[in-house]
């Protein structure tokens, strides 16, 4: 098998926290491990805390991990300077969520898309003018839209925009954090389409991070699920969604709501008790003990001990004491209902 | 017989750039224990329209129509009568629980102002139907919670204190904006519950504004759909997601991954081409011809007005029907 293009092995980031009346460490990325393979679009879904965007902006290096390994290509990015770093950034690119922040409202659209080629000492003058042409017309842009100012733009047409930037050094990897959260429905899907065939045709491996599931059924081949600050479920696409194994998994997609009344008011539902933990004590042991449905069960090895990721074969990975090949009692939904 | 009865509602700003319309004839009613659900994206109008009706948009908007309940008109009365109506009759929950809530208040205390204002109750005593408020919602150990400040609560207990604040007074209708945008998958199927519990128990009509299809899907009895201010759609829950007309809600029904959008990697979500059109001037035309496939002549010379194409099911469009593609 051929290297893998982002290589992340026990990640951990905590932030310190001081002042009003709170003093402790916010355990936001705990020990996450995972890979991207050369044109492969992972998703990683979690909830609001679980630490996903900590782990995209960990990647990113815009923020410096606490310990762990991040390689991309083969090269340990993990400890590089800001200056190291540079002629890297034409390796990895991001697309954020908020279209409305990320763009300089002083730049032009095409200022703000031609800047990571002239940074980057990839093309000037003409060049560059053709260059923004060429990706203003990838993104489905009009290319009078290069003299306008992002405000001028509607949701839908920035993130286009913000697109357009990332892609504009051909970078081995997009990190996306929500890209289309922030838009309404019917923009979402035509960024989602849009996102998709750009990655047929360029092969650039993806980092997609969303809290909606539907979206990485629809985009990714694999798929991690964080929990507190830690993966506890990764596996194929079409299997986490055929045969979660986790139980949290498990919750997670039986809340999702389907746009389908007949289907979504006979789905039965696995509810979860209390609320996330909070992050600066998560539990011991297992981390979903304190709301899990099999507690009961694996109590007291869950309070003692973390379960590890654990492949139940195929590229099925789980984090649970209780689930092992086989073990029909730890899937709590119909199979009939999944497969929707 | 019908609780609310909205006839002909229309909303205008006047702004620097001159008038906006935001919600142009607009009518709806709604019935004892129902549950409806208005549908649209940002900008047509949903919020709008049920904001005026309490009269809680800002003085630059212009309203006019009826709003019958309970024999009086909303938006004629006084505002002293109106009073009695308001926060205690009809009630409404905003979207972002952290914002609508004071943050220097215990929540005990800001669901005890309501009581005491509309019902007059004495201090003790509020706190007593606070705690019970709390319980009602489900709040874990509300004797403890009430004396809480917002900040200690999550996002999804932050809603359900904004609910029991809304249901203080046993309203008969609660109009909930997007009530489970800002929170978790998990924590919105504990909210809707809620919202269906509070239903069966105490039997007040809901009015659900949202975007979400599948949030409509879940709870709502009948759906209105909108678009650029107007009405494009109603009809009872199963007919709409089984049988859409209007080519808007075709569209936004393709628009959303489904469960199961992976087995079949050629399936492209259907986009909507264009973009909302802008309120400043409601073209004397269909809003949606510009970005409509089945847009043609008549389309952009008149508006299409709402016509039952089955019982109940109303639909403003020349060429109403399922599209052909959509039906997979």
């Amino acid at each position: 098998m051929t290297e893998p293009v982002l290589e992340v092995v026990d990640l951990v980031k905590h932030f310190p926290v001081r002042g009003f009346g709170a003093r402790g460490v916010v355990h936001a990325v705990d020990g996450v491990s995972f890979s991207i393979g050369r044109g492969e679009m992972l998703g990683l879904v979690g909830e609001s805390g679980s630490g996903k965007s900590t782990v995209a902006n960990c990647v990113m290096r815009l923020v410096a991990p606490t310990s762990g390994t991040i390689r991309l290509r083969g090269q340990d990015i993990t400890h590089l300077s800001r200056r190291s770093l540079r002629p890297l950034r034409r390796d990895m690119h991001m697309v954020f969520q908020d279209p409305y922040s990320s763009l300089d409202p002083r730049m032009t659209c095409g200022q703000i898309v031609g800047e990571p080629l002239s940074v980057q000492g990839i093309a000037r003058g003409r060049e560059l003018v053709r260059l923004v042409g060429d990706l203003f017309d990838r993104v489905g842009l009009r290319d009078e839209l290069r003299f306008r100012y992002p405000h001028e733009l509607s949701g839908g047409q920035r993130q286009r925009i913000g697109l357009a930037r990332a892609l504009a050094v051909s970078p081995a990897l997009l990190v996306a954090d929500e890209p289309v959260s922030a838009l309404d429905v019917s923009v979402q899907a035509s960024i989602l389409n849009l996102l998709r065939d750009l990655q047929e045709d360029l092969g650039f491996s993806c980092l997609f991070i969303t809290h909606d599931l539907a979206t990485v059924e629809y985009l990714c081949d694999r798929v991690a699920v964080m929990y507190l600050g830690q993966v506890v479920e990764l596996a194929p696409t079409s299997e986490l969604f055929t045969e979660p194994r986790h139980p949290y998994t498990q919750a997670l997609l039986s809340a999702a709501v389907v746009p389908d009344p007949d289907v979504q008011r006979s789905r039965s539902r696995i509810v979860l008790e209390g609320d996330v933990p909070s992050p600066l004590a998560p539990p011991s042991g297992c981390r979903f003990r304190t709301r899990c449905p099999l507690e009961h069960r694996s109590a007291p090895l869950s309070h003692e001990e973390e379960p590890p990721l654990v492949d139940l074969g195929g590229g099925h990975h789980v984090a649970c004491h209780l689930v092992r090949p086989g073990a029909e009692e730890t899937k709590l939904l119909d199979p009939a209902e999944l497969a929707g | 017989m019908s609780l609310l009865e909205v006839s002909d509602l229309s909303v205008r700003f006047d702004t620097d750039d001159g008038q906006v319309h935001a919600v142009d004839r607009f009518s709806f009613t709604l019935g004892e224990r129902e549950v409806v659900g208005v549908v649209g994206e940002s900008g047509c109008g949903k919020s709008v329209s049920f904001m005026s009706l309490l009269r809680l948009l800002p003085e630059t908007a212009i309203v006019s129509g009826t709003a019958m309940f309970d024999g009086v008109d909303l938006l004629s009365v006084p505002v002293s009568q109106l009073r009695r109506v308001r926060g205690r009759r009809i009630a409404f929950v905003f979207q972002e629980p952290m914002t609508s809530l004071n943050p220097a208040f215990k929540i005990g205390n800001q669901i005890g102002e309501v009581l005491r204002r509309h019902l007059g109750l004495s201090r003790p005593a509020a706190r007593t139907r606070a705690i019970e408020l709390l319980e009602l919602v489900r709040i874990p150990a509300p004797d403890r919670r009430v004396d809480e400040y917002p900040h200690q609560l999550s996002g999804g207990m932050r809603q359900r204190v904004m609910i029991a604040m809304a249901l203080a007074c046993d309203p008969k209708i609660l109009i909930a904006d997007e009530p489970t945008t800002a929170l978790d998958v998990t924590i919105q199927a504990g909210i809707l519950d809620l919202m269906r519990d509070i239903r069966e128990r105490l039997g007040t009509s809901i009015v659900l504004i949202t975007h979400n299809l599948g949030v409509v899907a879940d709870i709502a009895d009948r759906v209105i759909v909108m678009y650029a201010g107007r009405k494009a759609e109603e009809a009872p829950v199963r007919e709409l997601f089984a049988r859409p007309q209007h080519p808007y809600t075709n569209g936004l029904l393709g628009a959303v991954p489904r469960p199961g959008a992976a087995a079949d990697a050629s399936r492209r979500l259907r986009e909507i081409p264009g973009r909302v059109p802008s309120l400043a001037e409601l073209p004397h035309a269909c809003a949606f011809a510009p970005r409509c496939p089945r847009a043609d002549a008549q389309s952009r010379s008149a508006v299409p007005e709402l016509r039952e194409v089955h019982p109940g099911h109303h639909v403003a469009c020349f060429h109403p029907g399922p599209d052909a593609e959509a039906v997979a």
